[in-house]
């Protein structure tokens, strides 16, 4: 333990590296709040159905409009007087559900497909290619197409943000392959006569994970950031279905009368992407220290 | 440089080559009958033989795929079958407003962004960085469409600051034409301003702690001097790069920019044509975007040359 404080290379074991990385991370404030704010987030969104005060869905025309600390209602009620604070819970959970999807599409095609850029010079050049090839459908327009194709829904939307996602996946785990390889640890792995598919799956991958997992962490808020324009232009998420990004598309036609149901999913949306996105840096600092005090 | 352009080239040429053969195959899995979805309410079986005959939809594939390129590469991306109005027509009315709004949105992000990664590199450690980085964060983090929202709702409503919504071609009144398009480019320009101002502030980093600059400092010029030269010409490379890099999310913001500001531009006849569920409007946006997407990026390859001299070098050698 006292040795492998001394220096950290890519030479330490890697369960001692993640224990200073995670050590790192608690030290920093901001980081602790990202952190709270995401599992308080994830909470809510994961507990809706036994936390929410309503239904989602439920209207209540009676009390339509109803301004926030209005009793039963915290964060007020739209036109069809539905509860805000509740739509906004399961909204959350719509959002994450994307964010995890899309993610998860990105990595499932990205990764191997990095993994192969960086190992394999010979098909290189061809997944390049293929990397200009998502890069020229902007993910909104992909979302259009697959739309047309498919038909608008949440996992539509998934799909069409993480192929989007795919290119960045695919440049940073090829560039941390590239640089892995030429470490002295995987030339002798080689040297030794270790196939390449032992090479990838017991050297390369687990050391490359950390830049894999920042990667996520920072592509989740993008994601949900996606879903909501998507939902909002109708492309996603369908009514009565909340989410979001529905919650702000219906509420621009009251905003004037209502601006508590455009303000708060809004700001929801925000405070999730912004707690993803310092958690994202912080943890991209504390794997590499250097690179954040120069 | 000649071989690097020629390789370029030719690697642009392949991706929009494979750009066109997605855009086909993606039409052909629109579900059910193209003639059926192209005749919209017309299903007479004359009408759809008509239809198959003018499309050349019994024809194999490749000749299909033939077709379609030639009618493209001519310029013709067909008529809409909602209005029967040429896509051409709708596009020369729809471009000119998105390349307006994404061209002012690429100017106020520029100065932002730039003005904030060098205040942050500058000012290492004083509160005038942890504001400028706390401001990125931010941006990277709102939806941008929702802050055109509350624009909307405070700005124009509230305060009748800005025109809510609408627009007016700039040849007929170019004041009132930016009038309409400063928010929609502001609201447009947030997210694109914090990738440039963390770009921005890295590489000043780098350039403040490289040999030159110590050169410079050493042989006597202002601080002034030594940041404003060195800062421009990096800040330039890195506004090129990132709107390389983020053209996509521009475009993707752009749609989104216009169904808000209710904008006549290429997002609204996007959206529209996906409502409406009017296949060739759809095909020939989406072919549009990624030439776009495929030409900009070439220029900006090829100006990256152009300004930075390390790969004008790495080209010729």
């Amino acid at each position: 333990m006292a040795v492998a404080d001394v220096t950290v290379s890519a030479g330490t074991p890697l369960s001692s590296r993640r224990r200073k990385v995670v050590r790192r991370l608690l030290r920093n404030p901001l980081a602790i709040t990202g952190l709270v704010v995401l599992g308080i987030a994830v909470f809510a969104a994961l507990f809706a159905p036994w936390l929410a005060p309503h239904e989602p869905t439920d209207t209540h025309l009676s009390q339509a409009f109803a301004a926030p600390g209005t009793p039963g209602y915290v964060l007020g009620t739209d036109d069809l007087g539905r509860d805000v604070l509740s739509r906004i819970m399961f909204g959350l959970r719509a959002s994450l559900h994307v964010g995890m999807l899309a993610v998860a599409t990105s990595l499932a095609i990205g990764v191997p497909l990095g993994l192969m850029a960086g190992y394999f010079r010979t098909i290189d050049a061809l997944i390049s290619r293929f990397t200009d090839l998502v890069l020229a459908f902007p993910f909104l327009i992909l979302a259009v197409g697959l739309a047309a194709i498919r038909g608008a829904s949440l996992g539509n939307a998934a799909i069409a943000i993480g192929i989007a996602q795919i290119p960045g996946v695919i440049r940073i785990v090829r560039s941390e392959t590239l640089r892995l390889k030429s470490l002295d640890f995987v030339s002798a792995a080689i040297v030794e006569g270790a196939g390449d598919l032992w090479v990838i799956g017991r050297h390369i991958l687990p050391n490359a994970a950390s830049v894999i997992i920042v990667q996520a962490t920072v592509a989740i808020p993008a994601a949900i950031l996606g879903e909501a324009v998507l939902s909002f232009l109708g492309l996603g998420i369908q009514p009565p279905a909340p989410s979001l990004g529905t919650m702000l598309a219906d509420a621009q036609q009251f905003a004037a009368k209502a601006p508590w149901a455009a303000v708060m999913p809004g700001v929801a949306i925000m405070l999730i992407a912004l707690a993803f996105n310092i958690v994202g840096d912080s943890l991209r600092d504390a794997l590499d220290p250097k690179a954040s005090r120069r | 440089m000649r071989r690097y352009l020629l390789h370029r080239l030719w690697q642009s040429l392949v991706t929009l080559l494979l750009a066109t053969i997605v855009v086909f195959l993606g039409v052909r899995a629109l579900p059910g009958d193209p003639a059926l979805a192209l005749a919209g309410e017309d299903r007479d079986p004359e009408s759809l033989r008509a239809i198959r005959e003018q499309y050349g939809l019994d024809d194999s594939l490749p000749v299909q795929f033939w077709q379609f390129v030639s009618h493209a590469a001519q310029g013709d991306l067909g008529q809409s079958i909602r209005t029967g109005e040429s896509v051409n027509t709708m596009l020369r009315h729809a471009l000119p407003v998105t390349i307006e709004l994404s061209a002012l949105a690429i100017l106020v992000a520029s100065l932002i962004g730039i003005g904030a990664g060098v205040v942050a590199a500058v000012r290492r450690g004083r509160p005038a960085e942890w504001a400028a980085n706390a401001l990125a964060l931010l941006g990277l983090s709102v939806p941008n469409f929702w802050l055109g929202l509350m624009a909307i709702l405070y700005l124009s409503v509230a305060l009748g600051l800005f025109p809510a919504s609408g627009f007016v071609p700039f040849f007929s009144d170019p004041v009132g034409n930016l009038h309409h398009l400063v928010l929609p480019a502001l609201i447009l320009g947030t997210g694109l301003a914090a990738v440039i101002m963390r770009q921005t502030r890295s590489s000043m980093l780098d350039a403040l702690s490289a040999d030159y600059i110590r050169t410079a400092e050493a042989k006597g010029l202002p601080p002034r001097a030594v940041i404003g030269r060195h800062a421009l010409r990096n800040s330039l490379i890195v506004v090129v790069t990132i709107v390389g890099l983020q053209l996509g999310a521009l475009i993707s913001g752009a749609v989104v920019t216009e169904r808000i500001f209710a904008l006549p531009g290429f997002g609204k006849l996007t959206v529209d044509a996906v409502f409406q569920r009017d296949y060739p409007v759809i095909q020939a946006v989406v072919l549009v975007t990624a030439t776009a997407y495929i030409v900009i990026n070439l220029l900006v390859d090829l100006l990256y040359s152009v300004i930075d001299p390390r790969i004008r070098v790495r080209g010729e050698a």
